[in-house]
């Protein structure tokens, strides 16, 4: 087997790269360019609302810069988690932009789309059969949970990747993917061993965030046959065992076992060897095949929708009475919307509005606090009522002691009431089991 | 005599790992400074859930990483990520208690 090239040019695409990096990187001849679009990090909004991550000028801006790239070297391009949460409304977005590429460049290509979206009735099937299990979420994905999910997508590994691949896609833009498999799907179509390559997608796919200095920029792999090398695409970083190492404990539990669609990676015996000034080489990564193949879902439900009102608080006397003031305030505008449900939650900073239940911290050391007031309520006019109620009443609530009657709270912005639109919550992150690796991410292929 | 985390350690953060964990890294520059602080149980389940007020049982793994010169904490969210009342979409400013655990001088 030849030695295969990755270069990802950014950790999240549609948030930037340098052209510098990518001119060098593409001077080192890769073999592909693969990089990830999202996440859940951002949260459970973009899956939920089908809103995209990114802005439609970075994402095209982006891409035409990588699709002309590829299009030079006759290498394709892997887009995963296209638009940031992958259903099929990112999917569509983005492909919708590699047309508009396509036909403002000139350029004639396979263009290979990988769907991740799950059918409702094949996750109930999965549920009544018992083949549904949580993964850390603390409890069971149920059909009343399934029936409240607005949108459900899952991790697809590499194999639905290299199906594009087989297809003949030059480009092709995946729905929710594994970040590692999207960077290790052409390395494994390519031959290459797929604990190597997969460790190689876990640190690669972060871009040059395994680099020093780190950044959103170009950074490539090489898999051989007994291990790969990092190297960064500008001649501003290098790759040191410091830096990769450190990056191998990024977002993820278990430094040494990671668990993948279908797989497991044992990384226990793992070497880090800085083989030049600016490369590392890695080696000792070992894949290990589940015995039943198990896909992560992601599911979103709306939990109604939200409104917000920022103020400041400079009295030291509301100061020194807030927890009771705000629970007051919180009472009197639930009984007065009774029975609508109501949740109202107050980020008090200052006191505890970062950590909040972890705030170790109890006394408030300030001498100004900062108050985010949300209500989420279940249509957008009745939050935005009742926030409007909740500030009212704080901006002239009465106490003992009160030097300043004129009113409580120092309001930024008139209306002081903000509409944030609809809010999602995560309602599956949960484990399924499939017949094969490829059953629910069809491939659909069109020529530009 | 005790002396700070923050005075050992070379990184101390917090993140996201998945919408329910919060995992924490805390890197150090040599394997020596690794090697010492981890020996001297400045950093355990008990250390860490004291640190932050909540039960030890929240905390979901606790281990060394030789490989990295690195402690990795990893404990349940309280409010999984986006829920209603959460206040740090991406974990990331939740370690700051880590960085006064008191670490004993070698002696």
């Amino acid at each position: 087997m030849k030695t295969i090239t990755v270069l990802t040019p950014t950790g999240t695409l549609g948030y930037g790269f340098g052209a510098e990096a990518l001119k060098r990187g593409m001077s080192l001849d890769p073999d592909v360019i693969a990089v990830d679009a999202g996440s859940t990090d951002p949260g459970p909004h973009y899956l939920g609302s089908g809103e995209p991550l990114v802005s439609r000028f970075s994402m095209k801006r982006e891409l035409r810069d990588l699709i002309r790239a590829s299009r030079r070297a006759g290498i394709p391009v892997i887009v995963g988690s296209a638009g940031g949460a992958g259903s099929h409304r990112h999917v569509e977005w983005t492909a919708d932009i590699v047309r508009e590429i396509a036909a403002e460049e000139g350029l004639r290509f396979r263009l290979g789309c990988v769907l991740a979206d799950i059918d409702r009735e094949r996750a109930r099937r999965a549920i009544r059969a018992g083949e549904v299990r949580d993964f850390e979420a603390g409890a069971d994905f149920s059909e009343a949970a399934l029936d409240e999910t607005v949108e459900l997508v899952a991790q697809m590994g590499h194999e639905p990747l290299a199906a594009a691949l087989d297809g003949g896609a030059d480009v092709v833009i995946a729905g929710r993917a594994c970040d590692d498999s999207t960077i290790a799907a052409f390395p494994i179509w390519c031959g290459a061993d797929p604990g190597l390559s997969i460790h190689m997608g876990k640190i690669l796919e972060c871009g040059a965030f395994s680099a020093e200095p780190f950044a959103m920029d170009v950074m490539l792999g090489t898999v051989d046959r007994s291990g790969f090398v990092l190297e960064p695409g500008s001649l501003g970083r290098r790759a040191s065992v410091t830096s990769v190492a450190a990056h191998s404990l990024y977002e993820r539990e278990d430094p040494f076992r990671q668990a993948g669609p279908g797989h497991e990676l044992d990384l226990r015996n793992c070497r880090f060897e800085q083989v030049t000034e600016r490369q590392v080489r890695v080696s000792g990564s070992h894949f290990m095949p589940t015995s039943d193949y198990w896909i992560k879902l992601e599911g979103a439900r709306l939990a109604g929708y939200r409104s917000i009102s920022v103020a400041g608080v400079r009295c030291p006397t509301m100061i020194g009475r807030i927890d009771g003031i705000l629970e007051e305030a919180r009472a009197k505008a639930e009984a007065y919307f009774a029975p609508e449900r109501l949740q109202i939650v107050f980020h008090v900073y200052g006191r505890d509005g970062v950590m909040r239940a972890l705030e170790p911290t109890r006394e408030i050391r300030s001498h100004e606090l900062g108050l985010v007031i949300e209500v989420v309520a279940r249509d957008q006019e009745l939050a935005h009522g009742a926030c409007h109620f909740v500030s009212g009443s704080l901006l002239h609530y009465s106490y003992p002691g009160q030097f300043n009657t004129a009113g409580n709270l120092a309001f930024p912005y008139s209306p002081s009431e903000i509409d944030a639109g609809p809010v999602y919550e995560f309602s599956a992150y949960h484990l399924m089991k499939v017949d094969s690796a490829t059953e629910c991410f069809p491939v659909h292929f069109e020529d530009l | 005599m005790t002396r700070p985390l923050r005075e050992h350690a070379q990184i101390i953060r917090s993140k996201n790992a998945g919408p329910y964990r919060l995992t924490f890294d805390i890197l150090f520059r040599d394997a020596e400074t690794f090697r010492r602080v981890w020996e001297s149980e400045a950093v355990t389940r008990e250390t860490v859930s004291r640190a932050f007020g909540i039960g030890s049982n929240q905390i979901t793994s606790l281990f060394p990483v030789p490989m990295g010169n690195a402690i990795k904490i990893t404990l349940r969210r309280p409010l999984p990520q986006g829920a209603v009342g959460e206040s740090d979409m991406y974990g990331c400013q939740q370690h700051t208690p880590l960085l006064d655990l008191p670490v004993p001088d070698r002696g």
